[in-house]
């Protein structure tokens, strides 16, 4: 089975206990991938990124090495590294920092070197305190090396690595509040255009923004080329991925995996990797790619684990997280949760995030706990229509960024897959599930 | 503290980056973010405290209010709601009598419901001062705090506030004016590669007609 034999690389050191020092890094092939590219033009190492078509691993699936080709011609000042990993259900960003920093330190500098940057924040969430000691020790580690800092190997090439840390908020994780929140202000989002962060970004000066997960797969790319990566993988979903798989799944976990050769249903079920679903119980539903995604339901599980074939089945693999849930789980429940989730954490610039999230999380609530009424159910839609007109998908927008019109795909899903469960909890007063 | 707080503020372009960091800094120090302290992060970034505090309030992580020595945070967002986490928030607010956001008479516990705190396959997902402590059950729960209680964990869980206990050992190692230079020296070659690019492409065009 395809699954049981998928090359390992982000994860290929994580069996070692000591996998996030130094050392172990150095006995790995550790900081290989640099000395490589320091032999190389930083045009060459962006042509060998832009032949992985390694697709940005943050959540849009923006290929990386356009992203950065693009600006070639355009100097970009900082690169900006995104580990501000908040999306529910998300945990794989959690992993690399803490047991492998000195792989994101190395893609970090490779990066630097390919956009000629010389100075680069690291943005770690706040809450993976483990993690951002893990990343500063190796920080640390990996100035005394010569990896970074000044003339870094006897190259000539300078460049500084902050470790900077989060302070709680999920909308940080969008790239325009995340280099806000650099500057000391509270996480809003720009308006783009004109803030896109490759013309006016940190400081009003071009940035590039990366995510954790794409930064620790470069050194692996530039040592083994290009094509190697791309060669793995189907479609324009080249390499490997890391999914992140919880709720009602034997083995949690994350797993890398091949994009596209691999499905939903061996991610979920494979004894080697989910293991199924615990108690017997069957599959009721599961979002592929956090909860910002439509659900997706039984019949749709032999989907391949590509991001062009999940957007074109009404979804989006996301941020790589799947979130499995069983036959016995409240649809309304889950879908309240998620939309209490939106209205706790939006920024509240924009009417129809901040006040629709607000509306729809009380509806949801007074629907699971039997206060709902019949017209709840075209009430909830009007709502979700006023953030996101038409409903559809891709989603329109009304707001600054994406994260309005994400709320209302937990609440069509529900409504659309389980319509009777929300009746039900009407004309029973409660919820069946209790 | 004032001079990490330095030492903090040199490592960015402009001294506000490093009003978060001097936040966690603060609380570091005292545990939560005094009104004194934010008047001190004011004037070592150069804004009003205002300022500081409209930034302040807008992250779960800085508290404005004191707060306990511990912060236990239950994550109840989706992946720890299907496996039980709204029944624990229930059982943590019962023993401890008190509500999410409260702390405890002695002081030592603050209650807090959490989102997701991205440590999924371990659900539901509890930290305390921002260090994962694993799946709990209600009887782990009680253990868990009769624990921080006793002392038991001073070993690996530091009072709330200390974030980073691993300092970055060194400062930038370039200055701005250097990185300045740098950067118009990349750019010149970056230039240089181009053109000799473009007319590698206009001789072999030329070659070819």
């Amino acid at each position: 089975m395809a699954v049981t034999d998928p090359p390992k690389i982000v994860t290929a050191r994580m069996a070692h206990p000591d996998s996030h020092t130094l050392e172990r890094y150095l006995a790995t092939g550790g900081y290989d991938g640099l000395r490589k590219a320091l032999t190389m033009t930083p045009e060459a190492v962006v042509a060998e990124v832009d032949a992985a078509s390694l697709l940005g691993r943050g959540g849009a699936g923006f290929p990386a090495g356009r992203k950065w080709s693009m600006l070639r011609k355009n100097p970009v000042t900082y690169l900006v590294v995104n580990g501000d990993e908040s999306e529910p259900a998300t945990f794989k960003d959690h992993l690399l920092v803490e047991r492998d920093p000195h792989q994101l330190i190395e893609g970090v500098v490779i990066a630097a070197y390919a956009l000629q940057v010389s100075q680069v924040f690291i943005f770690v969430r706040g809450e993976f305190a483990l993690g951002l000691e893990r990343v500063q020790s190796a920080l640390n580690d990996a100035y005394s090396h010569g990896a970074v800092g000044r003339d870094i190997f006897g190259s000539g090439f300078s460049v500084d690595v902050v470790l900077h840390p989060g302070a709680g908020a999920y909308i940080c994780g969008e790239e325009t509040a995340l280099i806000e929140s650099l500057e000391g202000k509270r996480g809003f989002p720009r308006i783009k255009p004109p803030f896109f962060p490759a013309a006016i970004g940190l400081y009003g000066d071009p940035t590039v923004v990366n995510n954790v997960e794409t930064m620790s797969n470069l050194p692996w790319i530039i040592t083994n080329g290009g094509a190697a990566f791309a060669a793995l993988g189907g479609g324009r979903s080249t390499g490997t991925r890391l999914f992140a798989l919880a709720g009602h799944v034997v083995n949690p976990g994350v797993f890398e995996l091949q994009m596209v050769t691999t499905t939903f249903n061996d991610l979920i079920n494979a004894p080697v990797l989910g293991g199924g679903i615990p108690h017997g119980r069957g599959l009721k539903a599961f979002i592929p790619g956090g909860v910002s995604a439509p659900w997706f339901g039984p019949d749709q599980i032999d989907l391949p684990l590509g991001q062009d074939e999940v957007a074109e089945a009404g979804s989006m693999l996301g941020s790589g997280s799947v979130v499995v849930m069983d036959d016995h789980t409240c649809a309304v429940r889950a879908a309240w949760r998620i939309t209490k989730f939106f209205s706790r954490e939006s920024c509240g610039q924009c009417t129809p995030c901040r006040e629709g999230s607000g509306w729809l999380e009380r509806i949801m609530e007074r629907i699971e706990r039997g206060q709902g009424r019949e017209e709840d159910l075209d009430l909830l839609l009007d709502a979700c229509d006023n953030i996101s007109p038409g409903l559809s998908w891709p989603p329109q927008q009304t707001t600054i960024c994406v994260l309005g019109p994400s709320i209302p795909s937990s609440i069509t899903s529900a409504i659309t897959m389980f319509r009777d469960e929300f009746l039900l909890h009407i004309k029973e007063g409660g919820c069946p599930y209790d | 503290m004032v001079a990490r707080a330095r030492k903090v503020i040199a490592l960015y372009p402009e001294p506000r980056s490093a009003l978060i960091p001097l936040c966690h800094l603060a609380q570091e120090q005292d545990g939560w973010l005094t009104p004194e302290a934010m008047v001190d992060i004011a004037g070592l970034v150069g804004v009003t405290p205002g300022e500081v505090l409209g930034t302040a309030s807008f992250y779960d992580m800085l508290h404005t209010e004191p707060v306990g020595r511990y912060v236990v945070a239950v994550c109840t967002n989706i992946a720890c709601l299907l496996n039980g986490a709204s029944e624990l928030l229930e059982h943590a607010e019962g023993s401890l009598g008190i509500g999410s956001g409260g702390t405890t008479a002695d002081g030592v516990i603050t209650l807090e419901e959490a989102e997701c705190l991205a440590d999924c396959d371990r659900a539901p997902c509890v930290q305390v001062n921002h260090r994962y402590v694993g799946a709990q059950t209600p009887e782990s729960f009680d253990q868990l705090v009769a624990d921080l209680r006793s002392g038991g964990r001073n070993g690996d869980i530091p009072p709330h506030g200390t974030l980073v206990r691993v300092r970055r050992t060194n400062g930038l190692s370039m200055s701005p004016g250097e990185v300045a230079e740098e950067r118009k020296v990349a750019d010149d070659a970056r230039a240089a590669r181009h053109a000799a690019k473009e007319s590698a492409k206009d001789a072999s065009a030329g070659g070819g007609s």
